[in-house]
């Protein structure tokens, strides 16, 4: 089982992901405050990246949601809009119908997830 | 200055979250979830699940309310110019549908310091309706400079 999963947010993604979410900090949308604070431009949600890790798990397991039971992630390097994001993983331990897949997501040659491990259920 | 321990095992008021088929749709999209049983009653229930679910990671909509609590307890006294959040786990048991009502009480774990950075981790328990166990979360806010 390999996972590998491809996609670049585009330039409004942290918007639609701060309505969807709540989080309306504005690190994550506007352009002005990030650079005020020091950042070179507005960074994506830790948890939108996240997400891209759990949907790579579940795609890689057959598509079906009730397959990950667990997923653990470190939050690294900042992620940007406008940017192609890789996740990747590969198994790192098997037993009983249970697989644990260790995983990364990258950008640019940042690691922006580290230490992933997601937990899948690939039978009963 | 140091990080504050007393508010480790203290626990918050519940948080409830009706959950809908609309908001389901609308996160799958923006994460760009593809499979019907996010969008389409018919596919979710064909799939066997109760009505249209959620992708897994929609936990942080329904929990995030919880997790307000401690983030912002004076007790707890994190220093939100300092934050980042360092890690995130989800331990998922029954699938969380539109329609449920889900309840997430959290919890603060640990709070730690180590290399000049306090470690906190909040845990949350978010459990359906049915009193059944939907997610469990465990929280990891990393604030520099604490020493």
């Amino acid at each position: 089982m390999n996972v590998e999963l491809k996609v670049t947010p585009d330039k409004y993604l942290p918007h639609r992901y701060a309505g969807a979410s709540g989080d309306f900090n504005p690190i994550h949308i506007d352009v002005d405050f990030a650079k005020q604070v020091g950042l070179p431009s507005n960074i994506l949600h830790g948890l939108y990246t996240m997400a891209q890790v759990a949907r790579a798990s579940v795609n890689a397991a057959g598509g079906d949601p009730r397959s990950l039971r667990r997923l653990s992630v470190q939050f690294r390097g900042m992620g940007f809009p406008e940017q192609e994001i890789t996740v990747t993983g590969s198994v790192k331990e098997e037993h009983e119908g249970r697989v644990v897949i260790a995983a990364e997501a990258e950008q640019g040659g940042n690691r922006i997830i580290r230490n992933a491990e997601a937990e899948l259920q690939t039978s009963g | 200055m140091p990080v504050k321990t007393q508010a480790i095992g203290k626990s918050y008021p519940p948080f409830e979250y009706e959950v809908g088929k609309e908001k389901i749709a609308e996160y799958a999209r923006v994460v760009g979830e593809e499979s019907p049983v996010y969008f389409d009653r018919g596919a979710a229930t064909e799939a066997g699940f109760r009505d249209v679910v959620a992708p897994p990671m929609f936990a942080v909509i329904y929990s995030w309310g919880a997790v307000a609590h401690p983030a912002l307890d004076p007790e707890v006294d994190l220093n939100f110019a300092m934050l980042v959040h360092g890690g995130q786990e989800f331990a998922w048991a029954e699938p969380v549908c539109s329609g449920d009502l889900i309840t997430t009480v959290a919890s603060v774990k640990d709070i730690t310091e180590k290399g000049g950075m306090g470690f906190y981790v909040f845990e949350t328990v978010s459990t359906n309706q049915d009193g059944q166990e939907v997610v469990r979360g465990t929280w990891t806010n990393i604030v520099r400079g604490v020493s």
